[in-house]
């Protein structure tokens, strides 16, 4: 599961990401990571097992999580010509027996690059 | 051996038997051709992809007082209007004046035929006989008298697939091509598609009957740049009658905008050996993977392939595994063979044989050009170098006294070791340092090859932002330098 660690700056000035990390013993994949001024924010992936446990380790330390449940969607405009297969670092795109183009959005890792490939703008990601 | 007026009196009848190039492959494989050119009256094909060579004619009708149009645009994307008064050509490659690649030629035909109105907008220099000068309105496709599809290359039999060895990402016509063999990109339907399925040309020619954009269109000859087995065809059809469903405005980003067309061909079984064709195999159709990564006409080739192994996802390219995109619609083209199959069955659709034969021999040559201009051709050379040991100090002064702003920094044996710019050693003086030229130097460094056209370095210069270009040999020696003074004094030429 894709987590977003909201991270205010007043808030947070522990190195809150590799504390939870070692004191939960939990393997955490970062997907993006932005520093603004008064805001950042890291996206995480970890098991979906245990994603409660975590939040709440996070939360407790004042980072806001969001469940980013959703990864690339799909829309009406596709005609399912495959432009966005090939390019995609996680096979999320596949085939089926119709010929028409399926979006895996759950192993998504949100790099946003097929957006930028489809000819006919039918992909977006949710926020 | 049947006729063509035969299969239409059958169709007339409801009793042709009428079968899309998929399952046809199969009909022959079970029944061999002579059993299967007795079963079956007609093979219908489809392919739905980008078609960057298409357009409409439009004659808009007259305004009052009138108007001969030196220039028009639909929505701010000017159509060709050096025909008569009211008569223009809308290319669905051509970029809106004020959106750019977000919208082109292809959109303003989606939208007209998504009942849309669009802005027409039109300038003229006066006559006695048309007297106005400027004039915008707001037309739909019903108030035009003519919008005809006019595709000058069309259905390309088959096409080359593409791939990238060059360290950059790629933006073209072929989709986005990944750096360092990345992916590979291909067009077309293979077996599904129409020219495939009649490799000698002998039912599709001049007037052939064919379904283009959801209506009845027709092929009106060879398509520009047909040199078969890359046939092209050229195709006409009523704008008025089509879908959008089957005429998709794209843009391939970075590239610019084009319109996937659907398109479908019915093929007669007139005897055996038409079964036989149109039995063909992905495994069959080969073409070849070529190289973007070499911005040249002759791109090197880096292996042939099969639509076969295309289609499976995945080829080899030096001993890796390399995934594949399609850029057609397999699900579109399926689904035009479908309905053309649906339309002939329900007695809509008749076929017509060719009324003169489209060409099955015939090359694509070059543009012959006066020369092609080459890097070394302009370059400085020799090229003042300094080594990494060199004093800020020393550079700084080389840069003064020989009115230059680049210098690239060699090693002892001349190779390229870096580049320092006079904007680095100002950089280096205003925080005070003066040490050696090693500690500013930019070590990747963008380079020239001397052989290399000048369109090439000055794409290179202009896309990495930078003003100059080291020109170095086989043996990564610097052997002179090319700015972009040099390439614009040659170019503006």
């Amino acid at each position: 599961m894709m987590l977003e660690l909201i991270y205010d700056s007043a808030a947070v000035k522990e190195p809150v990401l590799v504390q939870v990390a070692l004191e939960e013993k939990v393997l955490m994949n970062i997907i993006e990571a932005e520093v603004g001024a008064r805001e950042g924010r890291i996206v995480i992936e970890i098991d979906d097992a245990l994603a409660e446990n975590i939040i709440s380790r996070f939360e407790e330390r004042g980072v806001e999580v969001r469940r980013l449940v959703r990864g690339i969607e799909k829309s009406d405009a596709c005609v399912d010509c495959g432009a966005c297969i090939s390019v995609c670092p996680v096979n999320v795109f596949y085939k089926d027996s119709d010929e028409r183009v399926i979006a895996e959005s759950e192993k998504c890792v949100r790099c946003r690059i097929c957006i930028g490939v489809c000819p006919l703008k039918a992909l977006s990601l949710p926020e | 051996m049947k006729t063509v007026d035969e299969i239409n009196q059958k169709i007339v009848e409801g009793s042709a038997s009428v079968v899309t190039a998929i399952e046809m492959k199969e009909i022959v494989q079970e029944l061999g051709p002579e059993k299967a050119a007795k079963e079956v009256d007609v093979v219908t094909t489809g392919t739905f992809g980008a078609m960057c060579s298409s357009g409409v004619f439009f004659n808009f009708g007259h305004s009052d007082p009138p108007i001969k149009m030196q220039k028009v645009w639909l929505n701010d994307v000017e159509a060709y209007t050096g025909v008569a008064a009211v008569d223009a050509y809308l290319g669905v490659t051509q970029l809106s004046e004020t959106l750019g690649m977000e919208y082109g030629g292809g959109h303003v035909i989606e939208d007209l035929l998504r009942g849309k109105e669009v802005e027409l907008r039109a300038t003229a220099y006066g006559t006695d006989c048309y007297p106005r000068k400027e004039i915008v309105t707001e037309i739909s496709l019903e108030d035009v008298n003519q919008a005809i599809m006019v595709n000058p290359r069309n259905a390309y039999q088959r096409y080359r697939a593409a791939t990238n060895s060059s360290e950059r990402i790629l933006r073209t016509y072929m989709g986005t091509l990944l750096p360092d063999f990345g992916n590979v990109t291909y067009a077309g339907v293979g077996e599904l598609s129409p020219m495939n399925n009649d490799p000698e040309y002998r039912t599709i020619g001049v007037g052939t009957r064919i379904f283009l954009g959801g209506a009845k269109g027709y092929v009106t000859g060879e398509g520009t740049q047909h040199a078969p087995p890359f046939g092209t065809l050229m195709v006409q059809g009523n704008l008025k009658e089509m879908s959008a469903e089957y005429m998709r405005a794209a843009t391939f980003p970075g590239y610019g905008t084009t319109l996937f067309v659907g398109m479908g061909i019915p093929i007669p079984i007139l005897d055996a050996d038409m079964a036989k064709a149109t039995a063909i195999r992905d495994e069959d159709i080969e073409t070849v993977i070529i190289d973007f990564g070499v911005p040249r006409r002759d791109r090197p080739v880096i292996r042939k392939v099969t639509y076969a192994e295309l289609r499976s996802g995945k080829v080899e390219i030096n001993g890796e595994e390399v995934r594949v995109s399609p850029l057609s619609s397999y699900h579109m083209a399926r689904k035009i063979a479908e309905e053309l199959k649906l339309m002939i069955e329900k007695g809509e659709f008749l076929l017509s044989l060719p009324v003169e034969r489209i060409p099955t021999k015939e090359v694509f040559k070059p543009m012959r050009q006066k020369e092609i201009k080459v890097v070394k051709n302009v370059m400085s050379t020799p090229a003042i170098t300094v080594t990494p040991d060199t004093s800020i100090a020393d550079a700084s002064k080389t840069l003064i006294e020989k009115g230059i702003n680049h210098l690239p920094v060699v090693d002892s044996s001349g190779k390229l070791a870096g580049i320092v710019t006079s904007w680095d050693i100002a950089k280096a003086v205003a925080v005070g340092k003066s040490g050696r030229v090693e500690e500013i130097m930019t070590k990747k460094v963008i380079t020239a090859s001397p052989d290399e056209p000048v369109e090439v370095a000055a794409r290179k210069m202009e896309s990495k932002r930078i003003s100059a270009l080291p020109v170095v040999d086989a043996r990564g020696r610097v052997i002179g330098i090319v700015s972009s003074e040099d390439l614009s004094k040659l170019l503006a030429r």
